[in-house]
């Protein structure tokens, strides 16, 4: 028996934790294209960039601890090819890994700036671990940084940046922050935080071209013709799955690796999980795909239970954070489509969370500097419990009253 | 380097050695002790790496910050007196020889 998991992000390691635990004995592959062991991504924006953190705490496990659990670890490892029809995994070097059971865990990768000038050296972007050390190396040589994208990755890089001592400036497209995750409320907070603490930004315009400067820095170009002057250039537009294995192979693809609720792919030999999966979670009528550390954790889970032989249906809560200065932003479920958004708290105490609703029903929160509301709200969700609107709003109500009797 | 020692619910114990800096939830994931989950890999945003504190340990660990204090109300297996969150707990030589009781659950 072999089971061979392509992808050692946080997903592929929890796939490999999980067939060790639910004692599978076989064969276990780990591959990975980066040459680190297993880490942790979310650091990568904030105390890793801010050089508070060495790369050992990075690292999920010792790589001791990998081979205490016969988990065959393959970093700097390609795979070129998947032979559904032979069962084997084909890497770079033109050996074939013969597999029982495969997991795909390939994540995601940056969108490329699709702009003039892209390729200018001051140009940077973050994902993985070598993006973040080549940003940290340049960035306190830059006076002046430029952050594209108003998402969560440009504005902890703002915050990282702006607590070094930059100048900084965040270019977004739409008119408000994290628009496609939070409601304008938490947007426009973040937005007169970041502007305490000295960011500028620029709303409703996009990047248009970069110019190299004599000196090394560049020249911003934007849509309406303005232009910014800057000497690193930080890109947060977005990622794209990396599903082109997948695909070659036959695989069912759209925005994503399809999987059914059980991380199973359109071949049953086949599970994916994480970032790079357009997934089905019982709670939710339309399948997705999310970025984020619960989704790889804990489909990674379900994954490793299909590969076992078991049937257990993905239905956990999403929830997500960032951090931005001694800010933290905390978000359970999943808000985009709701008609109602109340905020718990005084937004102007810095500490407050909005509770989002769709046709009466709890669909979200968000909660900032309030992380036992946050827990609280992953309690509620994830019981059911029948929140009322007016309750939500009203301070003075306890909301555990809210939850069925244990 | 200080050692910590991290007893489970079901009475099996293990003593780890901590990196200077490192957090006692650190010690924990790093060295595959189970029973500490660490969702949010030390933030103090989940609390799911609760650990019972012996009295005679109390006043050398750090004290509880207001982040902490308000996270140990949501714990799986109700706070006590002894609840810190591990995430917060750097180990220094003062440390050195510390034993922690896990909970019965993280979530």
């Amino acid at each position: 028996m072999s089971i061979v998991i392509v992808g050692a992000g946080q997903a592929g390691l929890q796939i490999a934790e999980s067939l060790r635990r639910g004692a599978y004995e076989g064969r276990l592959v780990l591959i990975g294209d980066e040459s680190f062991p297993p880490y942790q991504r979310p650091p990568l924006s904030k105390k890793y960039l801010a050089d508070q953190m060495a790369d050992e705490r990075l690292y999920f496990r010792p790589l001791e601890q990998l081979e205490k659990q016969q988990i065959e670890f393959r970093p700097q490892t390609r795979v070129t090819a998947l032979d559904r029809e032979a069962r084997e995994v084909v890497l770079a070097s033109g050996e074939r890994l013969p597999y029982e059971g495969l997991a795909l865990t390939t994540g995601t990768r940056v969108r490329p700036l699709p702009v003039p000038g892209a390729d200018h050296p001051a140009v940077c972007y973050l994902r993985g671990l070598d993006d973040a050390r080549r940003l940290r190396e340049r960035l306190p040589a830059a006076a002046r940084v430029l952050v594209v994208g108003g998402g969560f990755i440009g504005l902890e890089v703002a915050a990282t940046a702006r607590a070094a001592g930059k100048q900084v400036t965040v270019v977004e497209a739409l008119d408000r922050l994290m628009a496609r995750a939070v409601a304008p409320v938490v947007s426009d907070h973040f937005a007169s935080l970041h502007r305490a603490r000295g960011v500028e930004f620029r709303f409703g315009v996009g990047l248009a071209s970069i110019t190299a400067q004599a000196d090394g820095s560049f020249t911003a170009s934007l849509a309406d013709g303005s232009s910014i002057q800057a000497d690193l250039l930080v890109a947060g537009i977005g990622v794209l799955p990396n599903q082109e294995l997948a695909a070659a192979a036959g695989l069912e693809c759209r925005s994503g690796i399809v999987v059914d609720e059980y991380a199973r792919t359109s071949d049953p030999r086949i599970v994916a999980a994480g970032d790079c999966t357009w997934h089905i979670n019982r709670r939710f009528a339309a399948a997705h795909r999310l970025e984020s550390v619960q989704n790889a954790v804990d489909q990674g889970k379900i994954a490793a239970a299909s590969l076992l032989g078991q049937s257990v249906p993905y239905q956990d809560l999403p929830w997500f954070w960032s951090d931005q200065y001694d800010v933290k932003l905390q978000m359970v479920g999943l808000s985009q489509d709701h008609d109602a958004a109340l905020v718990r708290g005084e937004t102007a105490s810095g500490a407050f969370s909005v509770f989002y609703f769709k046709t009466g029903a709890l669909v979200g929160v968000d909660s900032i500097n309030r992380p036992a509301e946050h827990m609280l709200a992953r309690k509620l969700m994830q019981t059911g419990a029948v929140v009322p609107p007016e309750a939500a709003a009203d301070p003075a109500f306890d909301l555990k009253t809210c939850l069925p009797p244990a | 380097m200080p050692k910590v020692t991290f007893v489970q619910f079901t009475g099996d114990s293990r003593t780890v050695e901590v990196p200077a800096g490192w957090t006692l939830m650190e010690a924990a994931v790093q060295n595959g002790v189970d029973g500490i989950t660490a969702e949010c890999g030390g933030g103090c945003a989940c609390a799911t790496c609760h650990v019972l504190v012996p009295p005679e340990w109390a006043a050398r660990v750090p004290a509880i910050g207001p982040a902490e204090n308000d996270l140990l109300e949501c714990t799986a297996v109700p706070r006590t007196a002894q609840s810190r969150l591990s995430c917060q707990i750097q180990v220094s030589a003062a440390l050195d020889g510390l034993t922690v009781n896990l909970p019965e659950r993280q979530s």
